[in-house]
């Protein structure tokens, strides 16, 4: 953790403040799943280096966003995706953009910890692997290491780095896969309800270091806790029923939403 | 007799449960009943079926043997110590009550005859008789016990589990039950033979003197060559279903799109389906021929019974075994581990090799055991196949044989049962259970080992 500090501190740029510049720039998505309409007209800015958050009830289409800018939406047999989505202004359904190189650079963490039944190294080394980051041995360990160290795990770990991965506890699962995703050095990470199968402790930890991890990387999440949406981001878009409703820096979104919808939804009225 | 007992006990086991059933209902007027009525109607049946059962189960074997004793006693007392007289004499008796027996009977069988039958009529009239008094009783003694406060379903649960329990109990004392049977005439086997000459002996030519005056060898009963013959061809058979089946699992899960799936995973499951007596003659009229026919273009010489037929076919054969169980641990994985593997920019084939395989791989060494133990115990296709010379070699072109088309050869036709030719087909029984078994074991024991490595 303390290495994640330091750049923090070392970081020109104010902490608190993202640069402006919108790294994922959304225009008229739709997204189908078959004859379901799951995502309608989505335009949506995401800034660089900063934490925009996702939220809205069960089934309004939040995680599908998600799931469209890595395109992981295409590994599901029905899913069909239209519109522009752009990171650093190249559409990401470019054919001459490769999926591979695209989720090399957008990484993603998921609702359920899902680190590999394999040894804590191998889980962290495994996307350096995949796309032959490390020279040598040397290498691979620095990446591992300071993957660790940037996911606030390495402290708990570093003497049973040869142990399984799936033999952590919860917590420590998810910052093994943040580990695992900052790995590659990607410039976005995706978060899922990364906290929903957490304790509020391990809670704690993953939103500090999100915090942390700004900094370096651009972060959308997605959550259903809105005082988590409060807490780490900067940004907040409000989703209902495939619509985006409301989108705008987060400290408005919940103390002046434009629209009723977001305004019943962050008081409780429904969700 | 039986006919009239199972009328008897289903039209008691009927009203037994209506009546039940109906106490329950008028009770329940007045009162809150613990169970709903249909348990105390269960209740009441299962108090009838159970002392019905155990008096027809109880009652025939001790009325035919007293019946036996006694006409034996008038047809020669002396014989009833004696199993094969006593056993040849009772025929005799039996034929004659049936009006099959040939010839004149002497005055003494028609004493026994008759003996015979006034026993076996009061033996079944009693057993009758003893099921419906007992059957009354259990109606009249449970039906007071339906009341409000009585726990009927507790007792019908427990009666479930016991029926469960002894079904259970049947399936492991069967095993058990051939286990020793199979070792007993193992033991008989190795007073003729010694276990190290067995185990060791390289030469299997089972043919012994049958009189003491005949030309003919003494026998040799080393099963080296059958160990080698079977596992030549297990393994030709493991060479091409590991991979096959493998793949065609890896496609099925992975790629195969549901509807290519739900074509393809049904007609792979007729290709397990396929009787393997089928398979064998496909195997020694199709295949063997051909092997030959292509061996004798490339210069080499095929027998026309090969380990190399056999165990092509017997390959296809274990495509099924390997593949269908291998495609449902690779489906076990969860989807998560999938999604995590993409997500981190792996192909589809770089996350099936990296995190699929590794994480399925407790069950698809299970399922390669399974596959391996049933090729080592499949007969049919040996038999027809790979030949019945006991040759020494590992050369793939040539005839070998194997522990079940041993067996087979020794025990079809008229046999002797106390000669070591024959008991060494339970010594080679006994060795192939044990080697199946310890492949079992210790398919489950990987299994247990790494099964909680995800999730």
């Amino acid at each position: 953790m303390t290495a994640a500090v330091q750049l923090a501190q070392n970081d020109p740029q104010p902490v608190a403040e993202a640069n402006g510049r919108s790294k994922v720039i959304a225009r008229d998505v739709n997204v189908y799943y078959g004859d379901k309409h799951a995502l309608r007209n989505v335009d949506l800015d995401i800034p660089e280096n900063a934490v925009t958050a996702l939220i809205g009830p069960s089934g309004c289409g939040k995680t599908t966003f998600l799931r469209c800018i890595n395109r992981m939406n295409d590994t599901i047999p029905t899913a069909r995706v239209t519109g522009r989505l752009e990171i650093d202004g190249r559409d990401v359904h470019d054919p001459e953009i490769d999926v591979v190189q695209l989720r090399a650079r957008v990484g993603m963490v998921f609702q359920k910890p899902n680190p590999f039944p394999k040894s804590i190294f191998e889980n962290v080394a495994y996307g350096p692997r995949i796309h032959g980051l490390a020279r040598n041995k040397s290498d691979m360990e620095e990446i591992v290491i300071g993957s660790l160290r940037r996911a606030g795990l390495y402290e708990e770990v570093k003497d049973r780095l040869g142990e399984s991965g799936t033999a952590l506890s919860g917590g420590q699962q998810q910052r093994l896969c943040i580990a695992r995703a900052i790995a590659v050095s990607p410039d976005v990470i995706l978060m899922d309800e990364p906290c929903s199968a957490l304790d509020p402790i391990a809670t704690a930890k993953i939103e500090e270091l999100m915090d942390e991890l700004r900094t370096n990387f651009t972060i959308v999440i997605v959550t259903h806790s809105m005082q988590q949406a409060a807490r780490v981001s900067q940004r907040t878009a409000f989703f209902h029923l495939g619509i985006l409703v409301e989108q705008g820096v987060t400290g408005e979104i919940f103390t002046a939403p434009k629209d009723q919808r977001t305004q019943d939804y962050i008081t409780g009225r429904f969700g | 007799m039986i006919w009239a007992y199972l009328v008897l006990l289903v039209v008691l086991i009927v009203v037994g449960y209506a009546f039940g059933r109906m106490r329950a209902v008028t009770v329940s007027r007045t009162e809150t009943l613990h169970s709903r009525p249909s348990y105390y109607g269960a209740f009441v049946a299962i108090w009838i079926l159970t002392p019905m059962v155990l008096v027809y189960a109880v009652g025939v074997p001790f009325a035919n043997h007293v019946t036996e004793t006694q006409a034996l006693t008038v047809y020669d007392p002396a014989l009833l110590d004696k199993e094969l007289e006593r056993g040849a004499a009772l025929r005799e008796i039996e034929a004659v009550s049936a009006g099959e027996f040939i010839g004149d009977p002497s005055p003494r069988l028609i004493a026994a005859v008759e003996t015979y039958e006034t026993y076996r009529a009061w033996g079944s009239n009693l057993v009758f008789l003893a099921g419906l008094a007992l059957g009354l009783i259990g109606l009249a003694m449970t039906l007071r016990f339906v009341s409000a406060g009585f726990r009927a379903r507790n007792h019908v649960e427990r009666f479930i589990k016991r029926v469960l329990l002894a079904c259970a109990c049947v399936a492991v004392l069967t095993t058990i039950g051939i286990v020793f049977s199979v070792l007993f005439e193992t033991i008989r086997f190795f007073n003729h033979v010694s276990p190290m000459d067995f185990l060791f002996g390289l030469h299997w030519s089972p043919q012994t003197a049958i009189r003491a005056d005949q030309v003919g060898s003494s026998g040799a009963f080393g099963i080296v060559p059958l160990v080698v013959g079977t596992l030549l061809i297990t393994f030709i058979a493991m060479v091409i279903a590991g991979p096959i089946g493998l793949f065609a699992a890896i496609y099925m899960a992975e790629y195969a799109t549901p509807r290519f799936r739900s074509i393809a995973k049904p007609i792979l499951e007729i290709l397990a389906g396929i009787p393997t007596v089928v398979l064998g003659f496909f195997a020694a009229l199709t295949v063997a021929p051909s092997l030959r026919e292509a061996g004798f273009t490339l210069g080499l010489d095929v027998a026309s019974e090969s380990a190399l037929a056999a165990g092509v076919v017997m390959g296809m054969m274990i495509i099924p075994f390997v593949s269908s169980l291998s495609d449902d641990v690779i489906n076990a994985v969860p989807q998560s581990m999938r999604d995590g593997s993409l997500a981190m920019g792996a192909t589809k084939s770089e996350t099936v090799k990296k995190v699929i395989l590794p994480a399925a791989l407790p069950g698809i060494v299970s399922a390669f055991m399974l596959a391996i133990s049933a090729a080592v115990g499949e007969t049919m296709i040996v038999v027809m196949a790979a030949g019945l010379a006991a040759n020494l070699t590992i050369n793939p072109l040539e005839a070998v044989t194997t522990f079940t088309v041993q067996i087979k050869t020794i025990l079809v036709g008229d046999q002797e049962f106390d000669s070591a030719k024959t008991l060494s087909a339970f010594a080679l029984g006994f060795v192939l259970f044990f080697f199946t078994l310890m492949l079992n074991v210790i398919a489950l024991e990987i299994v247990k080992r790494y099964r909680e490595q995800y999730d």
